[in-house]
């Protein structure tokens, strides 16, 4: 019975975000544009979240340099250390580990903010001032998080490498100059491509199900904390979900 | 291109609506409601929590789509019009809020000046900022126009929402539960400010309300809204005089 239930939730979720998500590419898209909601929510998802990337990135880039070291140096290739992080940090990590900061961060204070906005009639209030809220709140939120997360994937990415580097160092006198030509003989068109893509769709995630969360909140402030708590765990599994089916499309075309 | 909707100006009757009824699930809350407003009365809506009173009211502000009947206001079937028609009655329709539902990530002068901005596109910085310290005085709080809105008290935050109301010049106020959670002293404060402005820009209104001081002291004419339907109509001495049991119960 309550397999039958949660399966049936499940479904449930799943269609109604089906449907959210078909809504803001019929409205979401169409002229007038919220442009100057677009761009603050540019800053706010974007700028606003570069210090706590980048501090993550600077970690994992050191963290998963010290923690290769010893089994590289058994196997005698310490030299391929700078090569083995930047492919692991471009291909996988970066992308994931700044989508999962990103969801923490973002996703739950789109979910709380639309929730609250929600339970509080400013959603209403918004539609009595003849504006659209769908365009207001969603469109512009699933734009940013779309457009800045790529961002935020490149720049955590060269964050992380210069976390490598000093990684590299702590046994080793690599030069600066070595490091990164090591890095950059090493990367291909077909590392950054297929990792870069899918930061789009990460971000597409992040935005629309924190919007989908929070837009449909009830229940007072206990649904708010729920849409907000429910919006980072949705949408952390959805990023894993869309890393599995990007690999599968990056290996069928040969990347 | 938006198409421009043409009001009728020329009736007394501003809101008549005729046989309403919304359900949701198996639970009908409101049973073919029928009401008319007429030009510059003020009406309230009497009916205890959970009779539909706030449902009522935002299915004439099109938040809620009825399941039948019609709402017609300057003329116009609410349920018929598409967006960028329900905005023009809207906005020569306010709304106030039973929760304020002021923007907590925006000033008081943001605040106000949204639904200016929205509503008439073509209006200058200097007409706006006359605008909205005209409509903060008219509610006493001129010295707000910086202040976020968490910075305001209750009744501070009523005062602020119905200046955002009054700042388009609309025909007809609809008010839902304006005195909720709110003391004695500033409830007062608030119907007594909500008949200043009736007077002084002749609005029409409609208030949603169980508070019999605002019943008392803000209505023309009030509605008794019981099992979903219009169960009794009068001045406030007539229903108070009312012999039905049902009506009697909210004046003992």
């Amino acid at each position: 019975m309550s397999l039958t239930s949660d399966l049936k939730s499940f479904l449930t979720l799943n269609g109604e975000l089906f449907r959210f998500t078909l809504r803001f590419f019929r409205h979401g898209l169409n002229p007038p544009f919220e442009f100057s909601e677009f761009l603050k929510q540019c800053y706010v998802v974007g700028y606003k979240s570069l210090p706590l990337i980048g501090l993550t990135a600077f970690i994992m880039g050191l963290v998963l340099t010290m923690q290769l070291r010893p089994s590289m140096a058994d196997y005698g290739v310490e030299t391929q250390l700078p090569a083995i992080v930047s492919i692991a940090v471009i291909r996988e990590v970066g992308p994931v580990i700044t989508a999962l900061i990103f969801a923490g961060k973002i996703g739950s204070s789109i979910g709380a903010e639309l929730g609250s906005m929600k339970v509080t009639e400013q959603i209403d209030a918004m539609e009595v001032s003849g504006t659209n809220p769908f365009k207001y709140l969603v469109a512009s939120r699933v734009l940013a998080c779309t457009l800045m997360l790529p961002v935020l994937v490149m720049l955590g990415d060269a964050i992380s490498l210069y976390g490598a580097y000093l990684g590299v160092n702590i046994h080793t006198n690599t030069s600066f100059i070595l490091y990164w030509t090591q890095v950059f003989d090493n990367l291909v068109f077909g590392d950054v491509l297929p990792a870069f893509t899918k930061s789009f769709f990460f971000g597409f995630a992040v935005g629309i199900i924190g919007c989908y969360k929070g837009y449909n909140s009830s229940k007072g402030t206990e649904g708010v904390g729920r849409s907000a708590n429910s919006a980072v765990v949705v949408s952390s599994v959805s990023i894993f979900v869309i890393d599995l089916l990007a690999v599968q499309v990056t290996d069928i075309l040969g990347y | 291109m938006k198409s421009e909707l043409k009001l009728d100006k020329k009736s007394n009757k501003v809101l008549i609506i005729k046989d309403l009824s919304k359900s949701f699930g198996n639970n009908q809350v409101l049973k073919e409601f029928n009401l008319e407003l007429l030009r510059g009365e003020s009406v309230v809506v009497l009916g205890k929590s959970g009779s539909g009173k706030s449902v009522l009211i935002k299915c004439i502000i099109g938040l809620i789509k009825p399941d039948h009947g019609s709402i017609h206001i300057f003329g116009h079937n609410i349920p018929d019009l598409d967006h960028d028609e329900l905005d023009q009655i809207r906005a020569k329709v306010g709304f106030l809020f039973q929760s304020n539902a002021l923007y907590d990530s925006m000033t008081v002068r943001e605040n106000l000046e949204f639904p200016l901005r929205r509503h008439w596109l073509e209006i200058s910085q200097m007409e706006v900022d006359k605008m909205v310290i005209d409509a903060l005085e008219d509610v006493g709080l001129a010295h707000t126009l910086d202040m976020m809105s968490a910075e305001l008290s209750g009744g501070m935050r009523k005062r602020v929402a119905l200046a955002r109301t009054l700042i388009l010049k609309p025909e007809i106020i609809l008010y839902d539960e304006p005195t909720t959670g709110l003391d004695t002293i500033t409830s007062k404060e608030i119907i007594e400010l909500m008949v200043e402005i009736q007077q002084k820009y002749k609005t029409t209104s409609l208030i949603i309300s169980h508070d019999m001081n605002c019943v008392r002291m803000a209505s023309d004419r009030v509605v008794m809204l019981i099992d979903g339907k219009c169960y009794a109509s009068g001045t406030y001495n007539e229903i108070i005089q009312s012999v039905d049991p049902k009506v009697k119960l909210f004046f003992e």
